[in-house]
């Protein structure tokens, strides 16, 4: 509100009111020099990303509780949390990869065969289970380092090679699997830890839901608070400014498909623990909702802005919306409508942000 | 050798003496059958903006890029301080004190002005929040961005923690002159600063070089604004067809006369 008062104070001095603008403004110069908040809401957007995704959330618990109060059960919560976990841990590494102006359409199918190969390690091969972990999550650093390689050494679009690799990392795990879904027998599997149960009062939340947030928190770190996650934001948002700043473009885009690969492994533990087994049946639609997480959560499609407790937000939107629809007794193609407009909706308001980085020079 | 008597006329012009902070000897380039630069010569001395100017194709550009690590030159050598270097990237140019501010601006919009200052040179928090958990010294990066942008007269970028894409072009080459000059420069080679710049904007770039004389880092500005160049410059060089043809002062010849020896409708030697 004061903004832009200030703002308006300013613009009227513009025209011509000179001594009120050194009556009103007290340091008037600045106001204008700095192209401080002409459009407060759209500065606020622009530096917390994460706002516009967090009052979407609170608009539709609000909704969805009043159209069916079971939504803010411990129970439901639980529930909510438990199904968010794999989609969440999956959509960081989406994150960081769109924050270098990438994209990245293999996750889901790098999870499933990181799944796979866990599963047949620990249980076909008899493995301990740890050693089978390892090797997972060495296959998922492997997945992204050729999907690295051949966006950043190659110089291939994130785009192609990713949709390349969705195929051939698909048809890897069908083949791994042979259509059979394998089962643990022993409850104590390391793999299933993730699926452990802690307790509070009437909330029962997975050692895997503990363990995504963990890893929301560790990469917000990398990103906020070290010069890697600077240079992840300067590589998407001009790789030749940061090309002459002094950073190896091509190696940083590397260690960002590394991580992500890593955490796709990590997300195939925490499904495996969920489910209790591991197959090829699981929703192939988990490529193209980490994008959706992401894209709700505020990141932009172009690179170089948006914070990845934004995506936590932005998964959280669609797993409020999955189950306050299905709670409200709508049928289940109301979900896509409105995740659909969500996503024109994100990227609108995006496209509106970015007409601030060109339009203020101007006006 | 023609280029030895001219040589003599630069030196005699100012600064004679003492030892430029950057020089340049015999610099020849060819890009297949195209000669760049014919065996150009360049001093620049302590504390003073050289102006640099010449037609399309006089090899300005060439000469700045091989000066800042981007081209490496086909024969000639480059001394900085007096000490012979030989760059193979502009990395070791930046190493060796050469900062170059380019027509296209060279930082990142997304990122705040802080954060544009310090891109590839962050400093890590002391102790073990640094070296184990690489944890960033953000109020220490943001205190030392705000010291040096308050140095260079900046005062139109109050607010360091905004992003660059928020503000206008100006500030924005302002932002980038800054980087150039945190980091204890020797020498600032500019490539057309205000060539995308409206003429208010401008005024605020050519603000910044006055202030980087008036603190003795030299200043190599390249433009086509006339101007401008006899506005700042101590001393012009006037290159034509890959060869500096002359160095002169904006007292010593007129703007009209520079550009007659630019184009080559005078000759100086005469």
């Amino acid at each position: 509100m004061n903004e832009t008062e200030e703002a308006r104070g300013g613009s009227e001095s513009a025209a011509g009111h000179g001594p009120e603008r050194q009556a009103a403004g007290g340091q008037p110069h600045d106001i204008r020099a700095v192209g401080a908040p002409k459009r407060p809401l759209l500065h606020f957007l622009h530096r917390y990303p994460a706002a516009a995704p967090a009052i979407v959330l609170i608009i539709a618990v609000a909704v969805f509780q009043f159209l069916n109060p079971r939504l803010l059960r411990a129970q439901t919560i639980s529930l909510m949390l438990q199904q968010l976990a794999v989609l969440g841990c999956l959509s960081i590494g989406q994150t960081v990869i769109m924050l270098t102006a990438g994209i990245d359409l293999s996750v889901g199918a790098v999870m499933i065969v990181t799944q796979m190969i866990m599963a047949e390690l620990s249980i076909t091969v008899g493995l301990p289970a740890w050693v089978a972990l390892v090797i997972g999550l060495g296959f998922g650093a492997v997945a992204g380092g050729i999907n690295g390689g051949l966006a950043a050494y190659i110089g291939l679009p994130p785009f192609i090679v990713t949709l390349g690799t969705l195929g051939v990392f698909t048809a890897i795990g069908l083949f791994l699997s042979a259509g059979t879904t394998i089962f643990f027998p022993n409850p104590s599997n390391l793999l299933l830890w993730t699926g452990n149960v802690v307790a509070f009062g009437n909330f029962h939340v997975t050692t895997g839901v503990f363990l995504m947030i963990l890893l929301y928190l560790i990469v917000a770190y990398m990103l906020a608070r070290t010069a890697w996650g600077r240079h992840v934001y300067a590589v998407g948002g001009s790789p030749e400014a940061s090309q002459l700043a002094g950073i190896r473009v091509r190696s940083l885009l590397m260690s960002v498909y590394l991580l992500s690969g890593v955490l796709y492994g990590i997300g195939a533990w925490i499904q495996i623990g969920r489910v209790g087994n591991a197959s090829t049946n699981i929703s192939a639609n988990l490529n193209l909702d980490s994008i959706t997480a992401v894209v709700i959560g505020g990141t932009s499609l172009f690179g170089g802005r948006g914070v990845v407790i934004g995506t936590l937000v932005g998964a959280m939107i669609v797993q409020v919306f999955e189950t306050g629809l299905a709670l409200a007794g709508v049928q289940s193609f109301y979900l896509q409508f409105a995740e659909g407009l969500l996503v024109i909706g994100a990227v609108a308001i995006d496209h509106w942000i970015r007409a601030l980085s060109t339009g203020s020079g101007r006006a | 050798m023609t280029q030895s008597g001219e040589r003599d006329a630069a030196a005699s012009t100012e600064g004679s003496g003492s030892t430029p902070v950057l020089a340049a000897q015999g610099l020849s380039k060819r890009y297949g059958p195209v000669v760049a630069l014919r065996g150009v010569d360049l001093e620049l001395y302590r504390g003073e903006v050289l102006g640099l100017i010449g037609d399309n194709g006089a090899g300005k550009s060439t000469l700045v890029r091989c000066l800042s690590g981007a081209e490496i030159p086909d024969s000639g050598e480059i001394r900085v301080d007096g000490r012979r270097v030989a760059f193979r990237n502009p990395l070791g140019a930046r190493r060796a004190g050469i900062e170059a501010v380019h027509q296209t601006l060279g930082v990142v919009p997304a990122l705040d002005i802080a954060s544009n200052l310090f891109l590839g040179r962050e400093r890590r928090r002391p102790g073990l929040l640094g070296t184990i958990l690489r944890m960033l010294d953000v109020s220490e990066m943001q205190r030392a961005a705000r010291r040096d942008v308050e140095r260079l007269g900046i005062e139109t970028l109050q607010d360091i923690t905004q992003s660059v894409e928020t503000l206008s072009g100006g500030q924005r080459q302002a932002v980038a002159v800054a980087r150039a000059v945190a980091f204890g420069s020797k020498v600032l080679i500019m490539d057309e600063p205000t060539a995308a710049l409206g003429v208010r904007e401008s005024g605020q770039v050519l603000g910044a070089v006055k202030k980087l004389r008036e603190s003795g880092l030299p200043v190599i500005l390249i433009s086509h604004n006339m101007p401008t160049v006899w506005e700042l410059a101590d001393r012009i060089q006037i290159m034509r067809l890959g060869r500096r043809i002359a160095v002169v002062t904006p007292r010593s010849h007129t703007m009209q006369e520079g550009v007659a020896l630019m184009t080559g409708a005078l000759n100086i030697a005469a």
